[in-house]
């Protein structure tokens, strides 16, 4: 079976009049069917350009990138990206908020929406359907924002640090529930994230970036043997935890 | 109502009085105005043929109303004002969404838009006049003239500062410009919008009064003017008094439209 992503040596870099400068140098990974990669390294290595090239927001100067063996754009893969704030517009509610990805791509047909109206209930926010955004926590809100990317069934789910805007607590919390969600659902996933324990809490494998200009530093596969169910906050209380914290730790001081 | 503690009712109280008091004072500021004006002109203070006074005003408009003729002026001055307002509102809105579509046009015509912006309109009347003719269509293009041009500025501006991310959502949902235009930048632009049309129904009652001091031979401006040509300072008081009112009433009906909006669309 073909890999659901795979970047084959791909570059990029930024051009403004003071010059050029080059954001990833020499990229090349794959992600497989119901993988959860997360992608770490410092700020401004070119983490989010990353996720902004697989989505084809912008083109890779050299290099390609697959996604299920064809071209970004070509062929028929659904990339859901879930960016960094949840962006929810504030003059639709949140039902509406919900539905917007359908919209736009023209597929709101009642059994969407019966699906949209599922998720909401599911994740808990059926009493606020009706709502303006404004009423909602900051971890509801994250969960309507992620109910907007899933009601486009997305084949691969693209995660741009989505919980960085939330306080500690509630990030934990939404990071599990999350995290929790996407992989009972088996869906293929890249979180890009400068915070190693989330990485770690989530992944399957970790990708370490350097410093800009971003290369690939190493990639770390994690599995926990557990007896209970895998989720982000039993695996926070894990004793193997600090052993994967110490390897990609070291993996991103390496750096220099 | 659920029962409020004492500190609260005094609270409300206090707000109350005070919301009374000033109501109160802009009543008598205007009352004592026109006590004033009118004692000024009975005693011989001033001269009423030159001043009028209120009682005089108050005479000349029911003579007026009578034979329907202020009417007459009303609606040419507010029909006038109302076309090249909507006229000004859709021209502005769709340039300013064409030059945010491009880019490159949007730099191209940028110092000519600032100039024409800021270049007195009322130079234009007269050239207007003698290209159009000495009639209502000078007068409504005049109007336009004079808020156009800032509107598409305005607006150009206020559809720029649309959040770049939410634009990268849209993009992201496989949305095309359109979907941007529609989902976003105007809905995120209708405050903005409404801010707009308050501003341009002055300028447009402005424009229309300019274009009726020329070319008109009906409506408040040409009253204004006939009347002080001929010392009939009645008809010019009575004319200025009901621009005010009508400015009024115009700022107040887009009010109204301000709060619906905010009531039945979140804001």
């Amino acid at each position: 079976m073909k890999p659901v992503l795979e970047c084959r040596q791909v570059n990029f870099s930024y051009h403004s009049l003071e010059g050029e400068t080059a954001a990833l140098i020499d990229i090349t990974f794959s992600v497989r069917q119901g993988e959860f990669l997360a992608i770490v390294g410092p700020s401004g290595c070119g983490k989010s350009t990353l996720l902004s090239l697989i989505c084809g927001l912008i083109e890779p100067e050299t290099g390609q990138i697959l996604l299920s063996g064809q071209p970004v754009g070509a062929g028929k893969t659904n990339v859901g990206y879930m960016l960094q704030k949840d962006h929810l517009l504030e003059w639709r509610s949140v039902y509406r908020n919900a539905l917007l990805g359908l919209e736009i791509q023209k597929r709101d047909t009642e059994e969407n929406r019966e699906k949209v109206r599922n998720l909401l209930n599911t994740y808990g926010l059926s009493a606020f359907t009706k709502s303006p955004p404004s009423a909602l926590s900051g971890g509801m809100r994250q969960r309507a924002a992620l109910i907007r990317t899933l009601a486009l069934e997305p084949d691969l789910l693209l995660l741009d640090e989505p919980f960085s805007a939330l306080d500690y607590q509630t990030r934990l919390e939404v990071a599990d529930d999350i995290g929790t969600i996407i992989r009972k659902s088996g869906k293929t996933a890249i979180l890009v994230t400068h915070d190693l324990s989330e990485a770690i809490s989530m992944a399957d494998r970790i990708l370490v970036l350097t410093h800009r200009p971003g290369r690939i530093r190493g990639i770390l596969p994690v599995s926990f043997d557990f007896e209970e169910e895998d989720t982000p906050l039993n695996r926070r209380n894990s004793e193997q935890f600090t052993h994967y914290f110490n390897l990609v730790w070291k993996e991103l001081r390496d750096d220099g | 109502m659920d029962k409020l503690s004492a500190a609260q009712k005094n609270f409300l109280a206090a707000r109350k009085r005070h919301h009374t008091l000033v109501n109160v004072c802009r009543a008598s500021l205007l009352l004592g105005f026109f006590l004033i004006w009118e004692i000024a002109a009975r005693v011989g203070w001033i001269n009423d043929f030159i001043f009028s006074s209120p009682a005089r005003v108050l005479a000349c408009f029911i003579e007026m109303a009578a034979n329907g003729s202020i009417f007459l002026h009303i609606a040419a001055t507010l029909s006038e004002t109302l076309i090249s307002f909507f006229a000004v509102m859709a021209a502005g809105i769709a340039v300013a969404l064409l030059l945010w579509r491009s880019r490159g046009a949007a730099e191209v015509l940028e110092p000519y838009l600032v100039t024409l912006n800021s270049l007195p309109k009322s130079a234009l009347a007269p050239v207007l006049i003698v290209w159009l003719g000495s009639n209502v269509r000078t007068i409504i293009v005049t109007a336009a003239s004079v808020a156009v041009f800032g509107s598409i500025l305005t607006l150009y501006t206020g559809f720029q500062e649309v959040d770049e991310d939410k634009i990268k959502l849209i993009r992201t949902l496989g949305g095309t410009k359109k979907d941007i235009m529609t989902k976003v930048l105007i809905p995120h632009a209708v405050p903005l919008i409404i801010s707009n049309m308050k501003v341009n129904v002055g300028l447009c009652l402005v424009g229309v009064i300019i274009g009726e001091f020329l070319a008109a031979n009906q409506g408040l401006g040409y009253l204004i003017i006939y009347g002080s040509q001929t010392f009939r300072m009645d008809w010019v008081i009575l004319s200025i008094l009901i621009l005010c009112l009508g400015a009024v009433f115009l700022y107040w009906l887009l009010n109204l439209l301000e709060q619906y909006y905010t009531r039945h669309f979140f804001g």
